[in-house]
């Protein structure tokens, strides 16, 4: 048998282009495909699907060609050239286990073939492979892992396996024409359908009214037959006639698979990847990960990687990453003219958060960072500034101005250290004012990737915490006070998590903890009469429990989580030891803490004589809440009492971007007649950004969250965002102007076209983009909802302001 | 990243923190004052200017009324521009209705004085007519604006109008199985049910919210609910198909009448406009 000098398992971009690279220098090689086709991700989009090549400004290089376009074209380019260029292609080549060591690997294939190589490359993806039914007759050729066209089975039993999105849809699918006369089952081995969407439970449970779906619920697969299949269920086993499965219960993640090669992850987060060297080898030497699975989802990196790591294993070890130019660039203004790896070498040494990280990480986080350098005096960002990005210092020094009313006092962080965490932990503005004490030179991390550096290096993570922890303390109780006067408390700190609606403190309890809220925010209820009524809306950065550590007094309300939210816990006697030496602090305490009661007492009269508008504005704001406005910056509420229906915010969100309304008047929920659209929150923690592969979303000067044209359309975001305020749709054609349509009629008038108007004279080739309100950003006058609503009903707010009992129990008419 | 902070901040927060009112309270009545003080010194000007011969449109007091009437007029005329035009800048739709609303009413006064009570057959009485009936059915535009919402609201019950729709749909399709094993008197009342539009009836019945002939009605009265399992279980679900189609219905019916003034309100100015042109131009022919 053959020693290959390298092999490649999986035949996405990365795999490919590793392999073209293989060719054309003539290495031994042999590429492993699982399926029957080459690039399987790429092969499953959809039809039509116009495939992005993103980063813009990273050069391609591979043997194999790429732009963006359409994935018949593209898949199209890949075969044709994968056979001119003779790679050495396996399709069906599914490896089951890999043994031996570098020099000497044996691949095992299924079905009991082997492969032999000296090395490895992986790059296999983060798909991993569905989930086999787990009872005897699981390999029979019956079951089926995907349903690519619903309409193509007639006259059949088919069992849908698996309770989740996918099971549901496909089961739809099948059962949608009755023409097709099929007998569709879909089998759940729980009682409920709570994995999936409500929409398509609602819409499951309506056909099995109806009997088009035989919905069985704790029921599970005990054994596949030719032509039946036997169930489990509650009452024992059942036995039903079978023509097909369609198992969709999941798929395995690959790290698994990966692991038992003895390849190590950086952690044992999720969203962890492999421990890399430069030249991407693994803890396992002579194995080899590039792609998704390294942690680079886009096409381009991918095959990037492919071709550099054949070239490392060629002995090319001068060969410098594709990357270069970008960082040479990044890295042009900095003083001293040095190159890239002279500046690498200083970030990696000087910058504390950086010191675990390896040079490819360090690289990596590079590319999504910005480095900028100050002169003496120059300011960095400023009060109140949206901003969640990190900064590092590589060299030199900056001063924070920590009294807002006098810029003289400030307060030195030195080189090697960060700023902006408060920013990045709570999603709020920025604290204070900083400047550059002396020529600096500074590292911007955006959102992203100091969220990545957090979770991947523990070391940077534990700095971030313990220098956090004191900023906040120092922010907090105002001018004054030096990292030592807080040390102890510092010292005794502890971050806790809650859930959405966990409980921090408990009326009536004895407790004397005092907790800074640091990220989330919290809402305070207060038990009068016989239920909780709402008091007050705290944002992260806002201090509570303090009453009860000063006076001693048992706690006076329920502080609960309004969404998920972190807060630092210190203990009482600590934080009363603090004031005691700091009268000022003691006076600024006691004063915010008569401010409380005030409310507190405020509303308990209220009670007494105006029950009814207490309970509503406690059922508001607690309905606002549940809605989201405890995450949220800026949200947009329609008052239902002045709501004439006349869509007009919807046209002119429409006409202020492009064409496409951002909101949804009619959809979402109301509560005394305060209704919540369908419309962007624009959250302090924005799910939408959590995975995006192009970092598209950023938050813009204003605080909002935007999409820029750098979206590759893959629709993470629209999955991710639990308020459904995301949309995919292709960029509309420009209609005729306002004038040319009342006079003449051309065009469809104002506010968005119908689709089919939009189909018509749209271009068939303009991709489809994620698209949210960007609240009216650019736009002079500010969101056009707003300024467009002729009755005063769309109003936009912030938590902050808007949670009042004043604001919430406003007489509008 | 050092950019210094825009005064967007400071104009968002203005805005986050503004107060929630209608249109009608924009400003604390900001617009109303203005009609006041308005209609006031017209009043005022009217009765303390000495008109020769006698209070008279064509005397220089009358001009002065009428070209504030005219301006106004082409002024609040705009307000369709504004709604559709969104263009940047300071302007809030809102700040232009209440203008709208109260400038408007005030020129029940300003053109009345403009008049000096001279009203005959010919185009000039024409134009003052016609601006009345706009401004009466103004008026009534203003008072479903400030009444129906909140019923339409409630109405909806979270609902849009695709969802009710779609609620119908789903109702129609479980009734066609279920009817099945009724007899053939019965299922023809339930395909006819399902035959009828729902949006039956016209302008009348969209106003009224009375559909007679409803033949979802019809068929519940003839269906037995205490009859064979088949038939208790159609009834049923016509009753729930004849819920949605009053939600539906309701919902037209309010919806029709927050616009159906519109219907006389916008060809009103319309005509307005034109006779105006007739009357301004007739003026300086005839000078």
């Amino acid at each position: 048998m053959d020693l290959y000098k390298v092999a490649i398992i999986g035949s996405g971009p990365a795999g490919l282009s590793a392999a073209g690279r293989a060719a054309a220098l003539g290495m031994s090689h042999v590429l492993l495909e699982k399926t029957d086709h080459l690039s399987d991700t790429i092969f499953k989009y959809q039809k039509g699907k116009h495939v992005m090549a993103t980063p813009s400004n990273l050069v391609l290089r591979s043997d194999l060609d790429f732009d963006a376009g359409k994935r018949e074209t593209i898949l199209g380019i890949w075969d044709e050239q994968s056979a001119g260029q003779t790679l050495n292609v396996k399709l069906n080549a599914e490896v089951t286990k890999v043994e031996g060591t570098k020099g000497d690997f044996t691949i095992h294939l299924k079905g009991g073939e082997t492969v032999r190589a000296e090395a490895i490359v992986l790059s296999i993806g983060t798909q991993g492979n569905p989930n086999m039914l787990r009872c005897p007759g699981s390999e029979h050729p019956m079951i089926q892992y995907q349903l690519d066209d619903p309409g193509e089975y007639f006259d059949e039993h088919i069992t849908v396996v698996g309770s989740g999105d996918a099971g549901i849809e496909n089961a739809l699918g099948l059962a949608a024409d009755d023409a097709q006369r099929n007998i569709v089952t879909i089998l759940n081995r729980r009682d409920s359908f709570a994995r999936a969407k409500a929409a398509n439970v609602a819409l499951l449970e309506e056909a099995e009214r109806d009997g088009r779906i035989s919905v069985r619920r704790e029921t599970s697969p005990a054994e596949v037959k030719d032509g039946e299949l036997v169930l489990e269920t509650r009452d024992g086993q059942e036995t039903i006639p079978c023509n097909r499965i369609i198992a969709r219960t999941g798929s395995q993640p690959p790290r698994g698979f990966v692991e038992a090669m003895g390849i190590e992850f950086t952690s044992e987060d999720r969203g962890a990847f492999p421990k890399l060297t430069p030249a991407f080898e693994t803890t396992q030497p002579g194995i080899h990960v590039i792609g998704a699975l390294a942690g680079y989802p886009l096409i381009k990196h991918c095959m990037n990687q492919g071709y550099d790591v054949i070239e490392f294993l060629n002995g090319n070890t001068d060969l410098k990453p594709a990357d270069q130019p970008i960082l040479e660039e990044k890295f042009a203004g900095l003083p001293g003219n040095h190159s890239v790896e002279h500046w690498l070498d200083v970030f990696n040494s000087n910058v504390q958060v950086f010191q675990g990280l390896s040079p490819l990480q360090l690289r990596e986080l590079m590319l999504d960072s910005t480095v900028h350098a100050y002169e003496p005096g120059e300011v960095i960002f400023r009060r109140n500034e949206p901003g969640s990005s990190l900064f590092t210092i590589a060299q030199g020094s900056v001063a924070v101005e920590i009294n807002p009313n006098d810029p003289s006092i400030t307060v030195p962080i030195g080189e090697g250290s960060i700023f902006g965490e408060v920013g990045l932990i709570s999603g709020r503005r920025r604290g204070s004012t900083i400047r550059a004490a002396e020529q600096v030179v500074a590292i911007e991390l955006a959102r992203n990737a100091a969220l990545k550096l957090i979770a991947t290096s523990p070391e940077a993570s534990d700095a971030v915490n313990r220098i956090a922890i004191e900023r906040q303390l120092l922010q907090m109780f105002g001018s004054g006070l030096t990292p030592k006067d807080i040390a102890p408390l510092v010292e005794a700190a502890e971050v806790i998590e809650l859930r959405a609606g966990q409980v921090l403190i408990d009326e009536g309890a004895e407790d004397k903890e005092v907790y800074i809220i640091r990220r989330g925010s919290m809402i305070v209820e207060k038990a009068l009469g016989d239920k909780p009524v709402f008091l007050s809306y705290l944002p992260a950065g806002s201090y509570v429990g303090e009453m009860a550590a000063i006076d001693g007094s048992k706690r006076t309300a329920t502080v609960k989580a309004a969404i998920k939210s972190e807060a630092i816990r210190l203990p009482g006697e600590e934080f009363v030891a603090l004031l005691d030496r700091n009268p000022a602090l003691r006076e600024k305490a006691l004063k915010e803490m008569e401010g409380r009661r005030k409310t507190t007492a405020f509303i308990e009269s209220r009670k007494d004589e105006f029950g009814g508008a207490v309970d509503l504005y406690s059922e508001t704001a607690q309905f606002l809440v549940d809605e989201g406005l405890g995450e949220a910056t800026d949200v947009l509420l329609i008052d239902e009492k002045l709501c004439i229906g006349c869509d007009n915010c919807e046209r002119a969100c429409a006409d202020a971007h492009e064409g496409l309304s951002r909101l949804d008047r009619e959809a979402g929920r109301t509560y005394a007649h305060l209704h919540v659209p369908t419309s962007c929150r624009h959250c302090e923690h924005p799910h939408c950004m959590a995975d995006c592969p192009p970092n598209a979303i950023k938050r813009g000067p204003d605080g909002e969250v935007v999409i820029d044209d750098t979206c590759i359309g893959c629709g993470n975001c629209q999955r991710n965002c639990p308020y459904g305020v995301i949309r995919m749709d292709p960029k509309p054609p420009k209609k005729p102007s306002l004038l040319s349509w009342l006079f003449f009629g051309n065009g469809p008038g104002p506010g968005e076209a119908s689709y089919k108007w939009r189909k018509q004279h749209g271009d068939p080739e303009q991709p489809k983009q994620a698209i949210k309100c960007d609240m009216c950003s650019g736009i002079d006058g500010g969101p056009a909802c707003v300024r467009a609503c002729p009755t005063g009903a769309a109003i936009r707010v912030s938590p902050d302001k808007f949670l009042t009992f004043t604001k919430l129990t406003e007489d509008v008419e | 990243m050092a950019s210094i902070p825009g005064n967007r901040y400071a104009q968002d927060e203005k805005r986050r923190s503004a107060d929630h009112v209608s249109f009608l309270k924009h400003k604390r009545f900001r617009y109303l004052w203005v009609a006041l003080i308005l209609s006031l010194l017209s009043i005022v000007g009217y009765a303390f200017i000495d008109q020769e011969p006698r209070p008279n449109g064509g005397s220089w007091y009358g001009y002065t009324l009428g070209t504030i009437g005219l301006l106004l007029i082409v002024w609040l005329s705009l307000l369709g521009v504004r709604k559709r035009k969104i263009t940047e800048g300071q302007w809030s739709l809102k700040a232009w209705t209440s203008a709208h609303v109260y400038l408007g009413l005030a020129l029940i006064v300003i053109g009345t004085l403009h008049t000096g009570f001279q009203i005959g057959w010919n185009v000039h009485t024409l134009a003052y007519v016609l601006m009345l009936i706009v401004i009466i059915s103004g008026i009534y535009g203003v008072y479903t604006y400030a009444t129906l919402p909140s019923s339409l609201s409630s109405n909806r019950k979270e609902m849009t109008r695709a969802q009710m729709l779609e609620a119908l749909t789903a109702l129609d399709r479980q009734l066609e199985a279920a009817a099945q094993p009724l007899d053939r008197e019965q299922s023809d009342l339930v395909i006819d049910a399902l035959g009828q539009d729902v949006f039956y009836g016209g302008a009348l019945a969209r106003l009224t919210g009375a559909y007679p002939g409803c033949k979802t009605k019809r068929a519940l009265k003839r269906i037995d609910p205490n009859g064979s399992e088949a038939e208790a279980r159609v009834h049923t679900l016509l009753s729930k198909r004849s819920d949605q189609l009053a939600q539906i219905r309701r919902h037209l019916r309010i919806r029709a009448l927050l616009e159906v003034w519109l219907f006389i309100h916008i060809p009103a100015t319309i005509a307005l406009l034109a006779a105006l042109l007739a009357h301004v131009v007739s003026v300086f022919y005839y000078w």
